[in-house]
């Protein structure tokens, strides 16, 4: 009975009075993209209405396709794809090792055996940009890992608790995005140090926040359709309805959301590792390697452009991948793109 | 609308709030003894006994909070635990250095984002449309500190035009000189958000191509372009302002990377150092400054919003 009047309650709610029928159309339709890798994941369950259990092997191909099909996603998936894959060899093998310092190769120019010359130590450009790539992905990883799981429980408390908590983290959430994420990073460096870990905790939760803020009608839509209410009715627990109903119908926000935010993180690891409170001096990173190399852009400054262009390479990539994602999993946003849901990398890096 | 208004006060100054107990429970709470790190690896435990006294860590969490507030409203931040300038007195001096930086880049970045934004909007499905925002794109994923860098070897070490590090010691009393060493910085931070700023307009020139009352006044006999600019532009110019607040962040932001790598006497620098040196007190006002700066740039925003936009004032 409980149950049956909490999911009654926000019908109420004037904003959700007509046009619920329509909305949760589209939604069950843009929802199944995404939500058939839960299907498989939590069995069968109550899905989430009519025709999301025909074809979900085409429907998930049909998303890649389409994401494909896309310039920027061509370009986003290929250019991602590269920097993983040079930062998992880089696990393996370097050409040479990245902190061997050797004063007689001194500033080799580019060629062989140093293909993009040697720093001021004489160690090996390429080799210190390839183990860069992989301070990256694990900085790009990890934060997007906490912003998933920030992003997550802040979902959980916009959907499941009682209006006035709800209400209250939505003003919470409103006053945290005015939080730049590099003054949050400084104020945690200035505690602890700077460190990666500071760099991914910082991008997480201020991007977690993000995530929290932009999904945020949507989960109130998908709150209020008809299968979520109809999951309620026939018993699912709030957090068995949350992980097979509302979650998967915001993951298409959510993944888009998290592409973006991982073009931050690697921002915001080159700003704050430049400043000095991101890689230590022992770990190879691209926003590192500028700050050592800054002293001599006037005498060297081809050196100086390798590793910025790695980061741009990099952000670059994950942006447009975002964009094509946003594109390949919700064709209709395209054309009423508003100028909210264009992203803003700069506020935090 | 003065309804509104108190109401969009009301969270500004929770958020003012919110942010003062944020920036002082991260500096106090999270595990770390501040006094230790402030006496350093070699200090007796007198001396950080003797920090943890005059710092007034003895007393309880809400009473040093509790003083701390009680400052700021009478206009006094704290002062600086290694050298005992009051924090504000530093801030002033230092804004002189960031606020013009901040205006000159806000200018440069709509200089670039209004024009080169409507363009591509117009010229959309054509090489140069296409190119335009390709070009936007690519520019907003540079690194603004690889960003000054490149400019530096171009117009510093190359050309010779600009300065490439420094302020003159007389500050504002050597106008031309002082301008001359913020131009590049502001060009590289104005650049990179107009870039992203390039983005929104885009979206809303577009947005405008496709409403009724530019149609409309295209179907009287104005061309596209006319109507668009009569029409539509206002209503560009009104998502602009929305946008505002993440660029007036966004420039803050810059400004603290930039500082750094031009050498400029500014409040982004002052962080830096302070927070590399540990120095709590003036991290804490700093921080409350520029966070109150974004929230305060925010609630201007939204009312001017308001204000401005005659279907929102119709909506009360």
């Amino acid at each position: 009975m409980t149950t049956l009047r909490r999911a009654q309650g926000p019908e109420d709610d004037p904003s959700t009075s007509s046009g619920t029928e329509t909305s949760s159309g589209t939604e069950t339709s843009s929802g199944t993209e995404t939500s058939s890798g839960t299907e498989t994941s939590s069995g069968t369950g109550t899905s989430s209405g009519t025709g999301t259990s025909s074809g979900n092997g085409t429907t998930r191909l049909a998303w890649l396709s389409r994401l494909w099909a896309l310039s920027t996603g061509r370009f986003g998936i290929l250019v991602v794809a590269v920097i993983g894959l040079v930062a998992l060899v880089a696990l393996l093998w370097l050409p040479f090792d990245p902190q061997r310092v050797d004063i007689g190769a001194r500033w080799a120019p580019p060629g062989w055996p140093h293909v993009l010359g040697t720093d001021n130590s004489g160690r090996d450009i390429l080799s210190l940009l390839m183990a860069g790539a992989r301070t990256t992905v694990w900085v790009a990883l990890g934060a997007g890992l906490v912003a998933t799981l920030i992003g997550i429980l802040l979902a959980a408390l916009g959907a499941l608790t009682a209006r006035w908590v709800r209400e209250s983290v939505a003003v919470a959430v409103d006053i945290l995005i005015a939080f730049p994420v590099l003054l949050i990073a400084m104020m945690i460096s200035a505690v602890w140090g700077g460190s990666l870990w500071v760099v991914i905790l910082s991008v997480g939760i201020g991007f977690g926040v993000n995530i929290a803020r932009v999904t945020r009608p949507e989960l109130r839509r998908v709150l209020h359709s008809d299968f979520v209410l109809a999951g309620r009715a026939s018993g699912l627990t709030p957090v068995q309805n949350l992980w097979r109903h509302l979650l998967p119908n915001v993951a298409p926000v959510f993944i888009v959301q998290l592409s973006w935010g991982m073009a931050v993180a690697v921002l915001a690891e080159a700003g704050l590792s430049y400043l000095g409170f991101g890689a230590p001096s022992t770990e190879p990173s691209w926003g590192l390697l500028l700050k050592e190399l800054q002293a001599y852009i006037t005498v060297y400054p081809l050196s100086v452009v390798w590793p910025g262009l790695a980061i741009t390479l990099t952000v670059l990539g994950l942006n447009l991948l975002g964009d094509a994602l946003r594109e390949a999993t919700d064709p209709t946003l395209t054309r009423r793109a508003s100028a909210a849901q264009t992203h803003q990398p700069a506020v935090i890096a | 609308m003065i309804r509104y208004a108190l109401t969009r006060l009301a969270l500004l100054l929770l958020g003012l709030f919110v942010a003062s107990a944020l920036i002082f429970l991260t500096l106090r709470v999270l595990p770390g003894d501040v006094a230790q790190l402030i006496a350093g690896v070699n200090a007796t435990p007198e001396q950080i006994a003797a920090i943890r006294e005059s710092l007034g860590l003895n007393e309880p969490l809400l009473s040093q909070y509790g003083a701390w507030l009680g400052g700021i409203l009478t206009g006094n931040l704290g002062s600086s635990q290694l050298t005992g300038t009051p924090v504000i007195d530093e801030l002033l001096q230092k804004a002189e250095v960031t606020i013009p930086l901040g205006l000159l880049a806000l200018t440069i970045a709509l200089l670039v984002a209004l024009p080169f934004g409507v363009l591509s909007a117009l010229r959309r499905g054509r090489p140069d449309g296409t190119a335009l925002s390709v070009g936007a794109q690519a520019v907003a994923a540079v690194p603004v500190v690889w960003a000054g860098m490149m400019l530096v070897i171009v117009f510093a070490v190359w050309l010779g035009w600009l300065p490439a590090q420094g302020f003159p010691r007389a500050g504002w009393d050597e106008p031309g000189l002082a301008l001359r060493s913020l131009l590049l910085p502001a060009i590289t931070i104005g650049v990179i958000e107009g870039a992203m700023l390039m983005r929104f307009v885009r979206s809303a020139t577009l947005q405008a191509v496709g409403q009724d009352y530019v149609r409309t006044a295209a179907a009287k006999g104005l061309t596209r372009t006319q109507a668009l600019l009569r029409h539509g532009l206002p209503n560009v110019g009104l998502s602009i302002i929305t946008v505002l607040g993440l660029q007036v962040a966004g420039i803050i932001v810059g400004a603290v990377v930039i500082e750094q790598l031009f050498g400029l006497p500014g409040i982004g620098r002052m962080l830096v150092a302070d927070v590399g040196n540990r120095d709590l007190p003036k991290v804490q006002g700093e921080l409350l400054v520029l966070t109150g700066f974004v929230l305060l740039v925010g609630f201007v925003v939204d009312l001017a919003h308001r204000l401005i936009d005659p279907r929102q004032r119709e909506a009360e």
